[in-house]
């Protein structure tokens, strides 16, 4: 299937001189969730602002729906809705007036039957004549994604839609994504939270320095670079390393009761076998035994650490 | 042509207006009556009239420029900068919008705000002085025109501006000591001649001139040149808004 985003070679350097993006290729597919993952500076904002039109690339090609972003600007921004990073809004509109005017903006007729039923949706109806100064900070972030959708999007940005926002709030937004995606929206959004791109994503890019480190199946990436641990739970306690284990590179707990093995799950023999029959030769014996497989975070600081 | 979007940022920045209503009735009333009562009754008790115009007059015109030229310009440049200000302008910039629309949008309003600021001091000074007006499509013309000019003026101030000490920087120090040495309040006939020359290279003057020659049909020089420097400054501000536009310049990196 055609993608419905298609980036190519993308690269931005600020006038600055500063070099944000470098060389990225990405193709995102129509009705998918894309948690674009990566350090404070990555380039994540940068890569969403060129997609919109915000910021101009210096060198690369965007593709929304086959239409280029720079040439059929009008085809692809229809499009797109998006949720900026920060909390930008005037103070004296009221709800309905901004999310009236985000519809105008993007060219749809009004359509007053639809916004009110945005607004129940997002929990904002009640609040709809009120001026935007006074909402609370989560309401603020909610009437962007009022705005954010006011035109009907068949493309959503959200970048970082749950910087600053409490627990409450965030799961209830990705309540919000999820209904976005029943209805065929696709949604790229950005984040720092691994358990949100765990959570919520199908697919997961990692951006560090500006360069797209791997883009990859959630699955997928957590089963291909997922380490297993074995966790060991002994008897009595040790103090030193029985001889036979030295070679293990087993890491024995403060408390001296637990070792904890590390293990890749696509190596061809894991040793679990071979290390519990060495831990019997050493005469300890066994009180239990987890296994826990390494989360997403895991793997996003072995990658962002492997690159220089 | 995106209409749906020029009409809503026509009407917001209409709004912005309205939501000050007071303000923006209020303040011209109360300039242009002011204005009479200084000028008119105290100077004009002196001076009675200026080539065959009451004095009272004789002001009404300059008075409609310098508010029409000090208004466009603080609404324009306000219009634009206080969204990039804040950061809202993210969502012109990222909706289906040519340059030329938001162009349509923002002087759009800001010279209509203009407009009717220079009737209601129109209607104001009917109160003080017996006014006719000679040739009233050629008033309206220049008022138009005037507006529009410096609404593009004003915008291009709201691009430049990365403070709100240069967005007020030009109507402060630029455009008030032009309007009010560019004959507002006399005829450049009554300045010693070494200052009539000088007075010729301040582009104010002829617009002040042209206007007041539609009311009276006496002007300090030619309409036809009035009408010539007015078009120049619309094309020289109309070039430099398509250069930003093409560049980008302080609105996208
Ligand atoms: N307007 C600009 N001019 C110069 N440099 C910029 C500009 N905007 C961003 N940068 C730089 O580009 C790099 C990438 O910034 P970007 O905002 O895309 O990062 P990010 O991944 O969104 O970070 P965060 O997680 O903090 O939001 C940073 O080093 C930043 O300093
Ligand atoms: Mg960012």
């Amino acid at each position: 299937m055609q993608p419905i985003i298609s980036i190519k070679n993308l690269s931005k350097t600020y006038a600055s001189g500063h070099q944000a993006l470098q060389d990225v290729s990405l193709d995102i597919a129509e009705g998918e969730i894309l948690a674009l993952l990566g350090p404070n500076g990555a380039g994540k904002t940068t890569l969403i602002s060129i997609i919109c039109g915000i910021v101009t690339p210096s060198a690369g090609r965007v593709t929304v729906a086959g239409f280029d972003i720079i040439d059929d600007f009008r085809q692809t921004r229809e499009m797109i809705g998006l949720v900026p990073q920060e909390l930008t809004l005037g103070a004296f509109d009221t709800v309905w007036n901004t999310v009236s005017f985000s519809r105008g903006l993007f060219g749809k007729r009004p359509n007053p039957e639809f916004l009110r039923q945005l607004l129940r949706q997002l929990a904002l109806f009640e609040k709809r004549e009120s001026e935007l100064m006074t909402l609370s900070g989560g309401m603020k972030r909610r009437v962007l994604i009022a705005k954010a959708l006011a035109h009907e999007p068949k493309i959503l940005f959200l970048d970082e839609p749950t910087a600053g926002v409490d627990v409450e709030l965030r799961k209830e937004m990705w309540r919000i994504v999820e209904r976005l995606r029943t209805a065929g929206v696709t949604i790229i959004l950005t984040t720092h939270y691994i358990e949100e791109a765990e959570e919520i994503a199908d697919r997961v890019g990692v951006i560090n320095e500006g360069r797209l480190l791997l883009v990859d199946d959630k699955r997928s990436l957590m089963h291909e670079l997922g380490k297993k641990q074995l966790e060991i739970e002994l008897k009595e306690r040790i103090d030193i390393m029985p001889a036979n284990l030295v070679d293990w590179n087993l890491e024995l707990s403060a408390d001296g009761r637990q070792l904890t093995y590390t293990y890749d799950t696509q190596a061809r023999t894991t040793g679990i076998t071979m290390l519990l029959q060495a831990i019997g030769d050493a005469g300890l014996s066994l009180k239990d035994l987890k296994s826990k497989q390494s989360s997403l975070e895991e793997i996003f600081v072995d990658l962002v650490n492997l690159k220089p | 042509m995106n209409y749906h979007a020029i009409k809503v940022i026509y009407k917001f920045e209409m709004l912005r207006a309205w939501n000050t209503f007071l303000q923006t009735i209020a303040s011209p009333v109360i300039s242009t009556s002011l204005y009479f009562v200084v000028f008119g009754s105290a100077i004009g008790s002196r001076i009675q009239q200026v080539e065959g115009v009451s004095y009272g007059a004789f002001i009404v015109p300059g008075l409609m420029m310098l508010s029409l030229l000090t208004q466009s310009i603080s609404n324009a440049s306000f219009g634009i900068y206080f969204p990039r200000f804040t950061g809202t302008i993210y969502e012109v910039l990222s909706a289906p919008i040519s340059f030329f629309e938001i162009l349509l949008g923002y002087v759009g309003a800001a010279a209509s705000k203009s407009l009717i600021i220079g009737g209601i001091i129109l209607f104001t000074a009917g109160f003080f002085v017996d006014l006719s007006i000679a040739h009233p499509v050629w008033m309206l013309a220049f008022l138009v025109l005037t507006s529009i000019t410096f609404s593009l003026l004003g915008f291009i101030i709201g691009i430049w501006a990365d403070n709100f000490e240069k967005l007020q920087l030009i109507p402060l120090l630029v455009i008030t000591p032009l309007v009010f040495l560019g004959g507002s309040f006399y005829s450049v006939g009554m300045l010693p001649p070494a200052w009539q020359t000088v007075t010729l290279f301040n582009p104010v003057l002829y617009l002040i001139s042209g206007f007041r020659w539609s009311f009276f049909e006496v002007s300090d020089v030619s309409v036809g040149l009035s009408l010539f420097m007015i078009l120049l400054f619309l094309t020289i501000c109309i070039a430099i808004v398509w250069w930003m536009f093409r560049t980008g310049y302080r609105l996208k990196q």
